[in-house]
């Protein structure tokens, strides 16, 4: 059963849906309307406040901190400078993925690590005999997503942190309504947006302080659907849905590599301090090798799908929530060459698209495959065409 | 004397650069002229007041055909629509009607009116989705012409025909009743409850000068479930930054494809020669030829001032004279330093954040529309509100907000003439926000700036003959191939090489987009440009 997180009592009177999901097992809100229209427009329009409390967090401290996470992720962790943060992901002996997540180097010899799924036992076999302490943080602090054009604004009327020299991927401490917090220019829904990490205790007074400061600029409490809407036009990837977890699968072939994820320009073999990293050869084989799989932005050519319903008289129709329902995805001669992995109506950018796995040779930008679409129980086929991702990257998300 | 162009598009307003856009599209050299300082028209976004951005006149998005959006890469140069999905109803007894995108919550909300009419909603808006679905190869194509005997024509009317025949004759019945009655009496057919026949009914009104009870307005309503026919396009919505951003977008899409764009540029004329359109003639003097002129502006200006009455046969002057203008509305635009409350509903929250209707009752509309047929404004108007600001924080300072009043009626030919209306301005704007003020008290003393609109500035501003915001009346008599003149509703004109493009054509107004694309394609299929 799902517990509440710190933000419950604030998130579950505005939640009038009554619709929860269970997130690494915290209640979260999915919409907190009936639709969550309002909420993704927020996202792109105003601002979004999310709560990602149920990410994982972990503290890792000491003077091999560098040592540990650099060894562990396929991006030298050592190089990010303090108040910098990295994106990154982490893999087997084999370079299969585990997990991804971000690094934040908040002292020199201290980092913060968000995960996906639970990552502590990661953490202490891959720092085994190492000088570091490795706290599991995440059921001491609470964090709330800040995303929107309007996001910045609302920081600054908010706390007392220099907002224009917050720059992409950077971390500072701050103090927000005699709060201590840390905030991060980081997000999942490629937008300009921030991160804020706080003490459990001062979880609910953060999230009133925020939408005090962002209702003059319309702010709006934000749930799940809406993120995953906007996580699939920036292209980002979830665990679990777009891949799996290496350890957690049966199959082989469930696994992926970096480079297969489209993640393969984090991975970095140039180490001036600790070369080594877990999974290095089998990467740097396959770096030469060539990838199997690639991960494509597919976009569905509406004509053809508003064909396609013509001849059913309907009006084309698509679930107007992201759908994480695998497609099979087809070449011209029909045969079964990939999957879609996430797809969703962009609002957006009137736009149907969709995040797939598709054979390396076919993920060039232009090349057309053909994806599996269900009108009135029948399955029939949608051409949709490869396109590089983001699908949406406004100047914004960067810009000073 | 200047370079030669394929074609010149007169006047910059949405149509007139998606007519431009397309046929650069197609590689021709395209230029279009303005009178303006700014692209739009009446797609016009306007800081009006320090900090804040009006949609002075067109304020929502209606239609804009998807294929348009899709071949110009609206979203690309910056065309954004937020949703719009609520419609809060008033009434001055203190209740509230909230009707949006939750069923059951809508539901709800119409059975403390009527148990029976909340049950029938949802059956009547699937009704009219599919009435409207049928219509749909009618707004993305050429008007039918009955009175063709090309083959080509018959072949398209004989499957319009077979497309109709196909829906049965429960269809064509509900079809003929709609095209015949009026609002009020196609909507008591369903409903019982007037507070909701009232607030449905003005959508057979908007932008025609008659009244909610008067015949031929129930297929107006059509209009209002159109949105449905694009399914997940969703059509209909709150341009971001104000309407101004989507001919913005067009423009941007329009010059990347080579268009050029020249603003300041007001028009004289269109140059002929023997019944033959050579190029237009700018207010300075100025002469730039073309190979073919398109008029984006109103038939009544196009021929009468742009043409001429010499340059026409008399009969076809007095089609076009006969093609009703007749403005019925204005519009009051407002700068407020504080969200507005309603005392029937106080504080802020989602009635706030869609379309806001002051229709109490059927005879409270038509009493409005008594006082405009004997030539005066209506002293309680019916209004349609939308306070952009609280979707769209990009238009007004942080915690202030624009307000767009749509008023009907006010119309054009006052009693006491036309141009008395400077006159009246400020009477009509104050009886606007004095019936407002009934349902929010404190309204009045949120007001920072307040724009009045009348016909008369609506003409005068923004060209737009007798103040009629759809370019003539969308009226039966007027739509499809009567739509300017019977004869004339495939864009061109008596003057050859001489073309229209704007909401005075098939399918007619709102940023509906169909006219200048379908005009474009119509040109270039007939080799014109």
């Amino acid at each position: 059963m799902p517990i509440p997180s710190p933000f419950h009592e604030r998130t579950a009177k505005l939640c009038t849906s009554y619709r929860w999901k269970d997130w690494s097992g915290y209640a979260a809100v999915c919409s907190y309307d009936t639709t969550h229209d309002r909420e993704y427009f927020a996202f792109r329009e105003s601002a979004g406040l999310l709560d990602v409390t149920p990410l994982y967090k972990y503290e890792v401290h000491g003077p091999d901190a560098a040592a540990l996470l650099s060894r562990m992720m396929v991006r030298d962790v050592s190089k990010l400078k303090v108040g910098r943060v990295g994106y990154s992901c982490w893999c087997d002996d084999f370079g299969k993925v585990i997990d991804d997540g971000t690094v934040t180097r908040l002292a020199e010899d201290y980092y913060r690590v968000t995960a996906a799924d639970a990552t502590l036992h990661w953490l202490q076999e891959v720092g085994h005999g190492m000088r570091v302490t490795i706290e599991d943080s995440s059921a001491r602090l609470a964090a709330l997503a800040l995303q929107g054009p309007r996001s910045r604004e609302i920081l600054r009327a908010a706390c007392d942190a220099d907002m224009d020299a917050l720059k992409f991927f950077a971390a500072t401490r701050a103090r927000l309504d005699e709060l201590d917090v840390w905030i991060t220019r980081t997000g999942y829904t490629g937008d300009l947006g921030y991160e804020v990490w706080v003490e459990n205790g001062g979880a609910l007074r953060l999230w009133d302080a925020l939408i005090d400061a962002g209702r003059p600029h319309g702010i709006e409490p934000a749930g799940l659907d809406a993120l995953d809407i906007s996580r699939i036009e920036a292209g980002f990837i979830l665990l679990g849905v777009d891949y799996f977890s290496a350890p957690k699968v049966v199959l082989e072939a469930r696994k992926s590599t970096p480079y297969e994820l489209g993640l393969g320009w984090i991975v970095d073999f140039e180490r001036a301090r600790f070369p080594g990293f877990v999974g290095r050869q089998a990467l740097a084989a396959e770096k030469r090798r060539g990838s199997a799989w690639a991960l494509a932005g597919l976009e569905v050519a509406w004509e053809a799908l508003e064909a396609l319903y013509d001849s059913y008289s309907l009006p084309p129709n698509l679930p107007a929530a992201a759908r994480r329902d695998g497609l099979p995805v087809y070449d011209e001669d029909d045969c079964q060459v990939g999957k879609v992995t996430s797809h969703t109506w962009s609002p957006l950018l009137k736009k149907y698209i969709a995040l797939a796995s598709v054979p390396a040779d076919r993920a060039r930008p232009g090349s057309v495959l053909q994806m599996e679409h269900t009108v009135e129980y029948e399955r029939r086929k949608v051409p949709a065409r490869v396109v590089k991702t983001p699908f949406f990257d406004p100047d914004r998300k960067r810009k000073p | 004397m200047s370079r030669r162009y394929d074609a010149i598009v007169v006047g910059a307003g949405h149509n007139g650069l998606i007519c431009a856009a397309y046929l650069a599209r197609a590689g021709r050299k395209v230029l279009v002229v303005e009178r303006r300082h700014q692209v739009g028209g009446a797609t016009t976004t306007e800081e009006l007041y320090p900090g804040f951005k009006f949609s002075c006149c067109s304020y929502v998005v209606s239609l804009l055909r998807p294929w348009i959006i899709r071949d110009l890469d609206l979203p690309r140069h910056g065309y954004e629509v937020l949703p719009l999905e609520q419609t809060f109803t008033p009434f001055p007894d203190g209740r509230h009607l909230l009707r949006d995108a939750d069923p059951e919550r809508s539901k709800r909300a119409i059975a403390k009116f009527s148990p029976r009419d909340s049950e029938v909603y949802k059956q009547f808006g699937a009704k009219m989705a599919e009435l409207g679905r049928l219509v749909k190869p009618m707004i993305d194509g050429p008007a039918p012409d009955p009175a063709s005997r090309s083959p080509f024509e018959l072949l398209r009317l004989a499957r319009f025909a077979r497309h109709l025949r196909g829906q049965g004759e429960e269809w064509l019945i509900g079809n003929v009743k709609m095209m015949t009655m009026s609002a009020v009496d196609f909507l008591s057919e369903w409903f019982e409850c007037e507070e909701l026949i009232a607030p449905m009914a003005v959508s057979g009104i908007i932008g025609t000068f008659l009244g909610v009870r008067s015949p031929g307005t129930a297929y107006v309503l059509l209009h209002h479930y159109m949105g449905e026919i694009d399914g997940s396009f969703r059509a209909w919505g709150l341009p971001k930054g104000g309407t101004g951003t989507v001919a913005e977008a067009i423009a941007r899409a329009a010059r990347e494809l080579g268009v050029e764009i020249r603003l300041s540029a007001p028009v004289a004329r269109v140059a002929s020669r023997s019944g033959r359109a050579t190029g237009v003639v700018l207010e300075d003097g100025e002469e730039i030829a073309a190979r073919a002129v398109v008029s984006g502006v109103d038939p009544h200006r196009t021929f009468l001032r742009l043409v001429g009455e010499e340059n026409l046969d008399p009969e076809f002057v007095r089609q076009v004279k006969r093609f009703k203008m007749r403005g019925s509305s204005g519009k009051v635009n407002l700068a407020l330093d504080a969200l507005p409350e309603f005392a029937c509903l106080p504080g802020p929250g989602p009635h706030l954040r869609g379309d806001i209707t002051i229709a109490p009752s059927i005879d409270y509309l038509e009493r409005a529309y008594d006082d405009a047929k004997y030539g005066a404004f209506s002293e309680k108007p019916f209004m349609d509100i939308v306070i952009p600001s609280v979707t769209d924080p990009t238009v007004a300072p942080p915690g202030k907000h624009t307000m767009s009043i749509f008023v009907q009626y006010a119309p054009y030919n006052l009693k006491e003439g036309a141009a008395d209306w400077p006159n009246q301005r400020e009477a009509f704007g104050d009886a606007v926000v004095d019936t407002l003020a009934e349902y929010m008290p404190g309204l009045k003393s949120r007001i920072l700036y307040r724009q009045v609109l009348t016909p008369w500035d609506l003409e005068q501003i923004y060209g737009l003959t007798e103040g009629n915001i759809f370019h003539g009346e969308l009226s039966l008599e007027q739509l499809a191939f009567l739509r300017p003149v019977a004869g004339w509703s495939r864009y061109a004109t008596p003057i050859e090489d001489l073309w229209m493009c704007a909401s005075g054509t098939h399918p007619g107004g709102g940023i509906m987009g169909a006219p200048g694309a379908l005009c474009a394609r119509t040109m270039l299929g007939r080799r014109a440009v």
